[in-house]
């Protein structure tokens, strides 16, 4: 069994919404027609994105930290979404894990949207239809691309690498030893869906320094001060050492 | 949740029109046993279904401006395996054709006796199909309810209470209308309906009221540092991800002030139970149509209230992502 999924990090991500216009991007030009943009230069824009990049502040001033948390579709292995949806419309692929909604099907009743506890999914308000994350099922598979481009679009924009792609069930693969080693975390536990996607936590790199090593302790006398130099006979460092 | 005009007028508008349909098929059953006159299948039976079957079939057009893509509708029977709205897509037609068969069996009279009862009464044909109707009646009460209480992250409707309250406020205003009607064609069963709509009101008001307590001690399961996967006790969203409104401020907030929950909440407990049970308890001892009409209309705009009330107060967790415009 496969299960592709992206695995984000919180640590590394800074929060530039790369991937929110890449995916925007991609899936407002694919063959399953454009993703409505409303006022795009008027005072309420709006419109339908697959992917979304918010911001959290944790934590009191002085002692904070802001966190970005890029938000898609988690691909859940076992998605609420799709048994409640009337038609079948809300399907879950089985052969790579990937949700996806036939656009063609659904009838725009919006109980999917209800079911997901995420909001991940938005409804087109053009096409009235719902829409949601593919993990660029279009992209993945296209043969003419080279290996190294078959990858979500926002996976390819991330600057920072903070969005890994690949599949959870292999153990090998690079976000199984992501989330394996660096303590990856599904949201929303308490609701049993499983997510594919994974988050790595914030990670403080602090270092840390003990008492004993402030002090050096292989000077018991505290004569710290420079060593007298050389005199002008005895040989100097240049002369008793090979550089 | 945002309540839709669309779905909360076809939820009270089958509810009625299911409540009707089994408060004639009470009077049809208990006429069987001799308990009640039998009435007359044209003037009362037939004429009675037709308006439950106007009131349904309003409720499923309204249901039709819900959906995006209408002209689909009728691939929404597809996953009845899996999805309560198919089921119900599935079982509010059946009703209606049901509903349909018993009226025009009543209107011409198409009574053979197919069995006999111990006691003598005789089973015809439009009992059976009174039968089927009824339990499609139910079958439909548990189809709508579930589409809101098998979802488990909205506590508020996660629970036994919502179908039981589905039935309840339903029988309710069925039965009141049942009772108002029959002042014109049936005056020996005002009376009967006129109780059974008193003891659903008062239930209906004992059910809504325990869901009311119930969602009131809710505590939520999702916390911001759940959704997040943050552990810290103070986390502020400081950006959404937008400038303005997407489909997630949109579908999953009613928009209202606080103060409007609590006035809609008075709002229908006022006018869908406690003056539709009062003039119900008049309408006991005095005659005449005027309060039993009265006490319908008081009490369908209480219970359209009472829906608009119950998508309200529904909190949906997603709502925890989308906490600052920013």
């Amino acid at each position: 069994m496969t299960q592709l999924a992206l695995v984000i990090d919180l640590n590394v991500c800074v929060g530039c919404h790369a991937c929110v216009t890449s995916c925007k991007q991609w899936n407002t030009s694919g063959a399953a027609g454009p993703l409505a943009d409303l006022n795009p230069y008027d005072a309420d824009p709006t419109g339908a994105f697959f992917n979304r990049v918010q911001t959290f502040e944790v934590g009191e001033f002085p002692d904070t930290q802001t966190v970005h948390f890029p938000k898609s579709c988690l691909h859940c292995e076992d998605p609420p979404c799709v048994p409640v949806c009337p038609t079948g419309a809300s399907y879950k692929r089985p052969e790579d894990g990937i949700v996806l909604v036939d656009y063609d099907k659904c009838i725009g009743c919006k109980y999917c949207s209800w079911a997901c506890p995420y909001g991940v999914r938005e409804v087109d308000p053009v096409r009235k239809v719902m829409t949601k994350c593919t993990l660029c099922v279009d992209r993945i598979y296209d043969a003419s691309k080279p290996d190294s481009e078959r990858k979500p679009a926002c996976v390819m924009a991330c600057p920072t690498n903070a969005r890994l792609f690949g599949d959870i069930h292999d153990p090998d693969s690079v976000v199984s030893q992501a989330i394996r080693d660096n303590a990856g975390y599904a949201l929303m536990p308490e609701w049993g869906t499983h997510p594919s996607n994974h988050y790595l936590p914030r990670r403080r790199t602090a270092m840390r320094v003990h008492p004993d090593e402030l002090e050096r302790a292989d000077n018991p006398l505290k004569a710290d001060g420079l060593l007298p130099r050389p005199a002008k006979a005895e040989p100097t460092l240049d002369d008793v050492t090979s550089w | 949740m945002r309540p839709e005009p669309s779905v909360i007028l076809l939820t009270t508008l089958i509810g009625v029109g299911q409540g009707l349909f089994l408060a004639i098929f009470t009077a049809h059953s208990l006429a069987l046993f001799d308990l009640v006159p039998a009435q007359d299948g044209r003037a009362f039976d037939a004429v009675g279904s037709a308006i439950a079957l106007v009131l349904t079939g309003a409720g499923l057009i309204a249901s039709f401006f819900h959906l995006g893509r209408p002209e689909r509708a009728w691939r929404a029977i597809a996953q009845w395996r899996t999805s309560w709205l198919s089921r119900e897509v599935l079982v509010l037609p059946a009703f209606m054709f049901a509903v349909f068969v018993y009226a025009l069996v009543q209107w011409n009279g198409w009574r053979p006796v197919l069995a006999a009862l111990p006691g003598g009464g005789a089973i015809d044909l439009a009992t059976i199909v009174g039968l089927a109707a009824a339990l499609l009646a139910f079958a439909l009460f548990v189809c709508t309810a579930m589409i809101y209480a098998c979802l488990p992250f909205l506590r508020e409707w996660h629970s036994p209470l919502t179908l039981i309250n589905f039935v309840l406020l339903g029988c309710a205003s069925g039965f009141t209308l049942a009772a108002a009607f029959s002042t014109a064609a049936a005056p020996d069963l005002t009376r009967l309906f006129t109780g059974y709509a008193l003891a659903f009101t008062l239930l209906g008001l004992a059910g809504r009221g325990a869901a009311l307590i119930r969602n009131r001690r809710l505590k939520p399961k999702s916390t911001l540092q759940t959704a997040i996967g943050i552990k810290h006790p103070r986390i502020v969203q400081k950006s959404m991800g937008f400038q303005s409104g997407s489909f997630n401020t949109q579908e999953f907030f009613h928009g209202r002030p606080a103060g409007t929950l609590r006035w809609v909440r008075w709002a229908f407990l006022l006018a869908g139970f406690a003056i539709p049970a009062l003039l119900l308890f008049a309408a006991l001892f005095g005659s005449g149509a005027a309060p039993l009409a009265l006490a319908f209309g008081v009490q369908f705009a209480g219970l359209v209230a009472e829906r608009w009330f119950f998508f309200a107060e529904a909190n949906h967790p997603q709502n925890l992502y989308y906490q600052a415009v920013a």
